[in-house]
């Protein structure tokens, strides 16, 4: 085969070399369910599959690999790990994803643990759980979705989150989308993870095949590359590693732009095992917590559940901010038996905050574990999507009531300042109608409300660009605002993380950004490059 | 599940190095299921209790090296359940120290 080049849009910086594993589209589709019981005997039958599988690998291993087969065994024979499952089947759920959904929630404990050795046994559950859904996959004759190795480079049309999540990129690895966007989920977590990842590459994912090099920080993709090209791709590579590490080194420094003006880098988290490598000296303090992953398992998270997760991470931050948002689930983040089934468009609904105040015996249990654990550092609130003041203050009121509630009963709370996401153009327009403590501008949400150009739209991917001056003029508003009545005004945005950006949204006068644990020091770097006073004069010289 | 008046209550040290994990916990879950009795595992001596039986549930305690594992069980042979079990625990669960064991 001939070389063959391609170009994308760069959705997760990086380099990566080696095979594609292309996943066929039919992959990505689920079997056809069937009724509860019928749901449930495939089920039992592919989990009986599983476990002969399990008991024939184990009849010929060695002794070490034995005792690790013999434990999965243990496990799948064990009603504790497949009831939740049936429970789902019961109410409807097909076999494969009440499965999954049991799996995952079950591997999110494992990853949630403080200990490493267990945290390292979530690969057992994951294996247990793909040889399971292979099997139930498998049964009619239909495509099954092989284990990806660690390492591969994965090429899709698109890509669901939970497919990433089910992939080992410790050993590297990278993202090949023929569609897909880079304000997509799967994008942020490859961001997040330091998975490279090109979206948009427009050919068909049948011809994903042979030997790649992956450029996913120039956003070309060459197959079955010449010698040539090859050495080439190698010696840039290396160059950009070299770079890299340089700008790692300097990842604790605080961030400051060439003429001095300091600015404040905080760091997204979407759940506290993303703290686990990470020092708190690297940053401001956490920007954003995206509090949806407590959501995703089977049922809603209990208040102690929830608790003890915003305590580990005010603890782990040991002083510094901790910005804890409320359930920003609807939009693309649907939670089952929560958020609204068959909006005509999920992103104009009943989403964020508008969910929380629908749900109020949901929403206080997570104030309720939000005020708890303020007494343990510097805890904020931040309100989703709020697009008038009446939902910031129904908000209040019941955090006040939460917190009255609590003292009275005798239990330790402390009232979090309470500020507010401006992510809603109704809210950037007349930001000074907010009384909230702090604002911090989702340029996500922004927009592709004010561009009118959805974020999982690869065709309209273009259009929305947060450099739109529009969205910018906004941002300048917001900023000023802040300025004028001494409220910090952030932004937790991709765009934060993105080093092309980061000059123009200091010129708008933001001095705070909170980015993916993975591009901060990347964000830093961005901002030593920066010359706030040569670029306000080259503007002025424009005549604007 | 409920364990009522006749319970036996009796407790032992965790020390061996991974805590009670992947083997270990296998060995618990086998050894509690070799009797009758009602036999339960907790932290704390007023629980959460769960069911030493199961692998899945032991595994959630997630219980470290320097842990105090606290048995009951009630039923015919609750006395050497618990006995039995006590007994795994400090022997170190028969885990040789620096065996490959460590990563099971």
């Amino acid at each position: 085969m001939p070389e063959a080049r391609h170009r994308g849009r760069s959705a997760a910086p990086g380099f990566a070399a080696g095979r594609v594993v292309a996943l066929r589209a039919a992959e990505g589709a689920r079997r056809v369910g069937g009724d509860p019981a019928g749901e449930a005997a495939a089920l039992r039958a592919a989990m009986a599959k599983a476990a002969a599988e399990l008991t024939a690998l184990a009849a010929g291993a060695a002794d070490d690999a034995a005792g690790i087969l013999g434990f999965q065994l243990a496990l799948l024979e064990d009603d504790a790990l497949s009831a939740p499952a049936f429970a789902a089947i019961v109410d409807g759920t097909p076999a494969d994803v009440a499965w999954q959904d049991a799996l995952d929630d079950e591997i999110a404990g494992y990853r949630s643990a403080e200990d490493e050795t267990f945290r390292a046994r979530a690969a057992d559950l994951g294996d247990l759980r793909d040889r399971v859904l292979v099997q139930l996959n498998g049964a009619d004759g239909t495509a099954v979705a092989p284990p990806v190795a660690p390492g591969s480079i994965v090429a899709a049309a698109d890509l669901p989150p939970s497919r990433f999540l089910a992939i080992d990129w410790r050993a590297g690895g990278a993202v090949l989308l023929s569609e897909g966007s880079r304000n997509s989920h799967v994008a942020m977590l490859a961001r997040a993870r330091g998975v490279p990842m090109i979206v948009g590459l427009g050919i068909d994912p049948c011809r994903f095949a042979g030997e790649a090099l992956v450029d996913a920080t120039g956003g070309e993709l060459v197959l079955d590359p010449a010698p040539a090209t090859r050495a080439a791709f190698e010696a840039r590579r290396r160059s950009h590693e070299i770079d890299a590490a340089e700008t790692a080194s300097r990842v604790g420094e605080p961030a400051a732009t060439a003429d001095g003006v300091a600015v404040a880098v905080h760091i997204n988290v979407a759940g506290p095992d993303e703290l686990a490598s990470l020092s708190p000296a690297i940053c401001d303090g956490i920007g954003l917590v995206r509090t949806e992953f407590l959501f995703a398992g089977e049922g809603l998270p209990d208040e102690e559940t929830q608790y003890r997760v915003y305590r580990r991470l005010t603890e782990w931050a040991a002083g510094k901010p901790v910005t804890i948002r409320t359930l920003d689930a609807g939009g693309d983040k649907p939670i089952a038996g929560l958020t609204a089934v068959g909006e005509s468009n999920p992103f104009l609904g009943v989403r964020g905050i508008r969910l929380s105040l629908a749900h109020p015996e949901i929403f206080t249990v997570q104030l309720r574990a939000l005020a708890r654990a303020a007494c343990h550092g510097a805890l904020r609130i931040m309100l989703p999507m709020v697009t008038v003041p009446e939902e910031l203050e129904a908000a209040r009121a019941l955090l006040d009531v939460t917190v009255a509630a609590l003292k009275a009963a005798g239990v330790p709370a402390t009232r979090p300042p309470i500020g507010i996401m401006v992510e809603v153009p109704a809210a950037a327009l007349a930001v000074e109608r907010f009384d909230a403590a702090f604002f911090s501008i989702g340029s996500n949400d922004l927009t592709q409300y004010v561009t009118a150009a959805g974020r999982d739209i690869a065709a309209v991917a273009d259009l929305a660009n947060p450099l739109n001056p529009a969205v910018l003029r906004l941002i300048r508003m917001v900023a000023e605002h802040g300025r004028a009545c001494g409220r910090e005004v952030s932004l937790c945005g991709d765009a934060g993380g993105d080093p092309e950006a980061v000059g123009a949204l200091l010129a708008a006068g933001l001095r705070s950004l909170s980015v993916a644990p993975a591009a901060l020091a990347a964000t830093k770097a961005a901002i030593g490059q920066i010359d706030l006073g040569r670029r306000a004069d080259s503007a002025a010289g424009k005549g604007r | 599940m409920s364990v009522t008046e006749t319970s036996v209550v009796a407790s032992a040290l965790l020390t061996n190095e991974v805590g009670l994990h992947a083997r270990p916990a296998v060995k618990l879950t086998q050894l509690a299921k070799s009797f009758a009795a009602t036999v339960e595992l907790a932290l704390e001596v007023d629980g959460p209790w769960v069911d030493a039986k199961s692998p899945v549930r032991i595994m959630r305690v997630k219980a470290a090296k320097g842990a105090l594992l606290h048995f009951r069980a009630s039923g015919s042979d609750a006395d050497a359940a618990v006995g039995a079990l006590v007994d795994l625990v400090v022997r170190g669960f028969d885990e040789d120290a620096g065996e490959g064991a460590d990563h099971a």
